[in-house]
C-alpha cells in the first residue's frame, strides 16, 4: 500500500481547496473548492479503510458524497438567488453581514 | 433397486446445444432494446418501433432455437428418463449471508412459454405499426410494448424466485403503463391505476409466499442440491420430499395462489381485467393471450410440486384451486352475455378459460391445463387482433357490438374468417386446437374423480359456446348499424366508452387526412390493410392447427406435447451437486427395472433420490365423451343463434324488453350487468370500511381527547406561569438576563472589527485556526 501517496495526494487537493475558498471571488468556484476538500477527505477515508481492512471508511466516504451532492444543491440555489437579487456573484460584494 | 448411473445401461447422455445454453439471451435482447427506443427511439426513422420489432424477432429466433434443441433433448433420453433441465446461474447480489442468483431453467414448460410469448409478442408489434399510426407516443409504446414481453420473458425462464419476482413486477408495471396509454383520458388512467393495485394486492401474497417457502426450504436445498431456498428447481424437490411441514406448505401454497388469483384474473380479483380494455387493442391481444394473464397460471404449473403438496391435489373433494378456478369459469361467462362492448366478451372470455387452466391444474390435469395455455394464445390473440381490425377499418374506433357493428362478414371477409376460426377453437369444437386442450382439461378433470368440477366445466363450455355465438352474431350478421353502416358524425364519438380515446386523441385529426390512413379518405367499412390480416392469418392457421400437437384422440402417437413438455416423475438418484457456477448439474436416473412401476412422487416420501415432479394421471381418451361435449357446445351455439336471431333482427316481441317485463329476470340482468356489485364492494364497501372508521376515531380522538388534555394543561400551565412570571422570570430571570446583555454588549463592541462582512476573511480566520488547533495536536501527541 502506497499509503503515503494516498495521504499527499489528499493533502495537496485539500490546499487547493483552501486556497480556493479564502482567495476567491467568484462564489460558484467557491463551492467548487469546498468540493476539493470533501473529496480530499473521502481519500483519506478510503485510505486508512484499506489500510485498516475495515468497510466503515468506505461507508462514510459514501455518506461523504451524498451529503455534498445536497450540499451543492442548496449552494447553487443560494448562488442563484444571490445572482437573480444583486447581478453579481462575486462575494466581496456580499457584505451585509458586516457588524 | 435403485441404480446408480454407472450400472444402469439404459441411461443416455442428454444432448444440449448452443440455444438451450444461451437461453438467457431470450430476455435480455428485448431489454437492450427497450433501453435503445427509450433512449434514440425518436430519432429513427420509425420512431423506435423497428428496435421493438426486430428484438421481438430475435428473441423469436432464440427460442424456436431452443425450442427445437430441447426437442432433440427429450428425444436423447430414454423414455423413462428424468430430462434434467438446463439450469445456469450466477449470483446476482449477496446481502447479510443470503445469495441472490439470477439464471435460467430451461424445461419443456418454460419453452413452450417463451416460444408462445415471443411469437405472439412479435405479431403483436407489427400489427401496431398500422394501427397506432400517427399515434403522439408511438415510441413510447413501443418501448413499453418491448419490456413487457422482456419482463414476461425472463419471468419464465427465472431459475430463482427472485428473478420471478422481478419479470413479474415489470409486468405489472408495464401492464400500468400500456393500459394508460392514452391517459389524457380520466376512465383510462383509472382503469390502468385500477389493474396495478388489484394485481399488487395479490403480489403481496407472492412475497409472503416466496419468503416463507425460502425460509422453510433452504436448509434442505443447501444441504441435498447445494442451491438456495429460492431456486425452483430446489424448491420442487423440497415440496416432494416428504420433508416439509404440511401447515407451512399449505400456507405457502395459498399464499401463491392468493397472486395468481391477482395476476391472472381469478375470482374474486377478475375485476381489474375486463376494465383493462381501455388500453390500445394490441396490448389487449398481448396481455390476454400469452403474458401477464398467463403469468398466475404459469406459476402455479412451475412451483407444481408445491401446490401438489400443500393444496392436496388429487386428493379427494376439491381443493382450492379447483374451486376458485370453476366459480371463475361460470361467473364470468355469465358476465360476458350481458356485454356490448366486443372487447369485453372477449375479455370475459380471457377469465373464464384462465379459470379452466386452473382448474384443470388444480385437478391434476397438469399438461392439458399448459397445453391450453399454448393453444388459448394463438386464438384469444387472434380473436382480439380481430376486433381491433373491426374497429379500425369497419366501425370507426367504436367497440360497441349492438350500435356500430353488424353484417360485417361482406366487406371484412378475412376478419370475418380467421374471427370465425378462432371462436371454433375457443369453444372447442373438433378438430380446432381448442378441443384438444380444453377437452382434455375436462376429461381429466372427470376422470380424476371430480365429477361436479367436471358439470360445472361442460357447463362452461355451453356458456362459452352460446356468448362467442351472441358476439359474433351481432358483429358479423344482421343489418349493418351505426358507424359500420357509414354513419361516422364526429359527435357520436364523445359519447362513445373509454376506449374511444384512440379517436378522440390521436388520430381524430389525422384521421381525416388521407395519407395517414389506408382508408384514402374513404370512411365506410373497409378490409383492414396487410399489416393487420397477415398476423390474423397466421394466427388463425395456429388456432386451427396447434391442437394437433398433442391430439390425444389419434392415439400415443400424436401425444408430442406429452412427451416434449411433461416433466417426467421419477425418482432421480445419484445426485452429485458439485456445479458451480453456470455449470449444470450433473444427475443421473434410476435404470429401467422399475421404470414401468408406479412412480413414489407426490404420493410418498422418495426413498433414497430426488423427485422433481409428481406422478399425474391421463385419462384415456373416448369418443363418447368428446361426442357429449360436442353435442352440448353445439347446443349452447344453435340455442344463442336462435335466440339472437330473435331479439336483434327479428325482434321479437315476446323477447325483446323481457327484462323489463319479469321482475327477477331484470333483477338478474341487472346484477350481472353491474358485475356481481363486486366493484362496489371493493371500492365503496371494503376500501370505506376501512379509511371512513379510521379516520372518524382519529377525528373523535383528536376532539375529545386530545383536545380536552390540551385544554386542562393550558389552564393550568397558565396559573403557574402567572405565578412565575411575578416571582421568577420577573426578578431573577431578568436581572441575569440585563446583566449578562450589558456584557455581552461590551464584549461585542470590541470584536466587532472582526466581522468584515466578507466572507473570504471568515474562511481564512477558520482555517487558520483549525491549522493552529492540528499543529498544537501534533505538538501535544509528540
Amino acid at each position: 500500500m502506497f499509503v503515503n501517496q494516498f495521504l499527499f495526494l489528499a493533502a495537496v487537493l485539500f490546499c487547493i481547496g483552501v486556497y480556493g475558498v479564502v482567495a476567491r471571488k467568484n462564489a460558484v468556484l467557491m463551492l467548487m473548492s469546498i468540493e476539493l476538500i470533501l473529496n480530499s477527505v473521502n481519500i483519506n477515508l478510503l485510505t486508512f479503510a484499506l489500510r485498516n481492512g475495515s468497510t466503515d471508511g468506505h461507508v462514510f466516504a459514501l455518506y461523504i458524497i451524498a451529503v455534498a451532492a445536497a450540499e451543492v444543491g442548496v449552494g447553487l440555489g443560494l448562488v442563484l438567488l444571490v445572482y437573480r437579487n444583486k447581478k453579481t456573484i462575486s462575494v466581496d460584494d456580499l457584505s451585509e453581514m458586516r457588524g | 433397486m435403485k441404480l446408480f448411473a454407472s450400472e444402469s445401461e439404459v441411461l443416455a447422455p442428454l444432448v444440449s446445444g448452443w440455444f438451450l445454453e444461451h437461453a438467457w439471451l431470450i430476455p435480455v435482447v428485448p431489454v437492450i432494446a427497450f433501453a435503445l427506443i427509450i433512449l434514440f427511439g425518436k430519432r429513427l426513422p420509425m420512431k423506435g418501433s423497428e428496435l421493438g420489432v426486430l428484438s421481438m424477432l430475435s428473441s423469436l429466433v432464440l427460442a424456436a432455437g431452443a425450442g427445437y434443441q430441447w426437442i432433440q433433448r427429450t428425444n436423447s433420453a430414454t423414455e423413462e428418463q428424468f430430462v434434467e433441465p438446463v439450469i445456469k446461474s450466477w449470483s446476482w447480489w449477496r446481502s447479510g449471508g443470503f445469495d441472490f442468483g439470477i439464471g435460467q431453467h430451461i424445461d419443456g414448460l418454460s419453452v413452450l412459454v417463451l416460444i408462445v410469448v415471443a411469437f405472439i409478442s412479435t405479431l403483436v408489434q407489427i400489427y401496431s405499426l398500422e394501427y397506432l399510426r400517427g399515434d403522439r407516443r408511438y415510441t413510447h409504446f413501443f418501448a413499453a410494448l418491448t419490456l413487457f414481453s422482456g419482463g414476461m420473458l425472463a419471468m419464465v425462464l427465472a431459475d430463482n424466485m427472485i428473478l420471478f419476482l422481478l419479470g413479474w413486477e415489470v409486468m405489472g408495471l408495464c401492464s400500468f403503463m400500456l393500459i394508460g396509454h392514452w391517459w389524457e383520458d380520466d376512465a383510462n388512467s383509472k382503469a390502468a391505476l385500477k389493474a396495478f393495485f388489484t394485481v399488487r394486492t395479490g403480489d403481496a401474497g407472492l412475497l409472503v409466499g416466496i419468503t416463507m417457502l425460502y425460509f422453510s426450504a433452504n436448509d434442505w436445498t443447501q444441504e441435498h442440491l447445494g442451491v438456495s431456498g429460492f431456486s425452483i428447481r430446489g424448491i420442487s424437490a423440497w415440496a416432494l420430499s416428504g420433508e416439509p411441514n404440511s401447515t407451512v406448505i399449505t400456507i405457502s401454497a395459498v399464499a401463491l395462489f392468493i397472486a395468481c388469483i391477482g395476476k391472472s384474473g381469478q375470482f374474486p380479483l377478475h375485476t381489474w381485467l375486463p376494465d383493462a380494455m381501455a388500453g390500445p387493442t394490441p396490448v389487449s391481444s398481448l396481455l390476454h393471450s400469452s403474458t401477464m394473464v398467463v403469468a398466475g397460471v404459469y406459476l402455479v404449473a412451475r412451483l407444481y410440486p408445491v401446490f401438489f403438496v400443500g393444496l392436496d391435489i388429487l386428493g379427494s373433494g376439491g381443493n382450492l384451486i379447483m374451486i376458485i378456478g370453476a366459480i371463475t369459469i361460470v361467473i364470468s361467462a355469465a358476465l360476458a352475455f350481458v356485454q356490448n362492448d366486443i372487447k369485453r366478451v372477449l375479455a370475459y372470455s380471457t377469465v373464464s378459460q384462465l379459470g379452466y387452466m386452473m382448474l384443470g391444474l388444480g385437478a391434476g390435469a397438469w399438461l392439458p391445463a399448459v397445453f391450453h395455455i399454448f393453444t388459448h394464445a394463438f386464438f384469444k390473440a387472434c380473436l382480439f387482433l380481430g376486433a381491433g381490425s373491426i374497429s379500425h377499418s369497419a366501425s370507426h374506433h367504436s367497440f360497441d357490438m349492438k350500435r356500430d357493428m353488424g353484417g360485417l362478414r361482406k366487406v371484412m371477409p378475412i376478419t370475418f374468417i380467421t374471427w370465425v376460426i378462432s371462436t371454433l377453437a375457443l369453444c372447442g369444437v373438433f378438430p380446432f386446437s381448442g378441443f384438444f386442450s380444453k377437452d382434455e382439461i375436462i376429461d381429466n378433470v372427470g376422470h380424476n374423480g371430480y365429477t361436479n368440477f367436471m358439470i360445472i366445466g361442460l357447463v362452461g363450455a355451453f356458456m362459452t359456446a352460446a356468448y362467442m355465438t351472441r358476439a359474433t352474431y351481432l358483429t358479423f350478421f344482421g343489418e349493418p348499424r351505426g358507424a359500420s353502416a357509414g354513419e361516422n358524425s364526429h359527435d357520436s364519438h364523445d359519447s362513445h366508452d373509454s376506449h374511444d380515446a384512440h379517436a378522440t386523441h390521436d388520430s381524430h385529426d389525422s384521421h381525416d387526412s388521407p395519407a395517414t390512413h389506408d382508408s384514402g379518405g374513404s370512411h365506410g367499412p373497409h378490409e383492414s390493410g396487410l399489416l393487420i390480416t397477415v398476423p390474423l392469418m397466421i394466427l388463425s392457421v395456429l388456432a386451427l392447427s396447434s391442437g394437433f400437437l398433442n391430439a390425444t384422440p389419434f392415439g400415443e402417437s400424436w401425444e408430442r406435447m406429452k412427451l416434449w413438455v411433461e416433466p417426467r416423475a421419477v425418482e432421480v438418484v445419484g445426485v452429485t451437486h458439485s456445479g458451480g457456477p453456470g455449470e449444470a448439474l450433473i444427475i443421473t436416473a434410476p435404470g429401467a427395472e422399475e421404470s414401468h412401476s408406479e412412480s413414489v412422487c407426490g404420493s410418498a416420501t422418495p426413498e433414497s433420490g430426488i423427485c422433481y415432479a409428481p406422478q399425474l394421471k391421463h385419462a384415456p381418451f373416448k369418443w363418447s365423451k368428446a361426442i357429449l361435449s360436442m353435442f352440448i357446445v353445439f347446443l349452447g351455439a344453435a340455442l344463442s343463434w336462435i335466440l339472437s336471431l330473435l331479439l336483434f333482427t327479428k325482434r321479437d316481441r315476446r323477447l325483446v324488453g323481457l327484462t323489463q317485463r319479469v321482475k327477477v329476470l331484470g333483477l338478474g340482468h341487472k346484477f350481472l350487468v353491474n358485475k356481481y356489485y363486486l366493484d362496489v364492494l371493493y371500492e365503496k364497501v371494503i376500501v370505506r370500511s376501512i379509511a371512513y372508521p379510521i379516520a372518524s376515531a382519529a377525528y373523535w380522538f383528536n376532539q375529545n381527547i386530545l383536545d380536552g388534555i390540551l385544554h386542562g394543561l393550558a389552564n393550568s400551565t397558565k396559573k403557574l406561569s402567572g405565578w412565575v412570571y411575578r416571582n421568577i422570570d420577573q426578578r431573577v430571570v431578568d436581572g441575569t438576563v440585563n446583566n449578562s446583555a450589558t456584557f455581552t454588549k461590551s464584549v461585542g463592541t470590541a470584536a466587532q472589527p472582526t466581522q468584515s462582512g466578507k466572507v473570504s476573511q471568515y474562511g481564512a480566520l477558520l482555517f487558520s485556526a483549525a491549522a493552529v488547533a492540528a499543529l498544537v495536536l501534533v505538538i501535544i501527541n509528540t
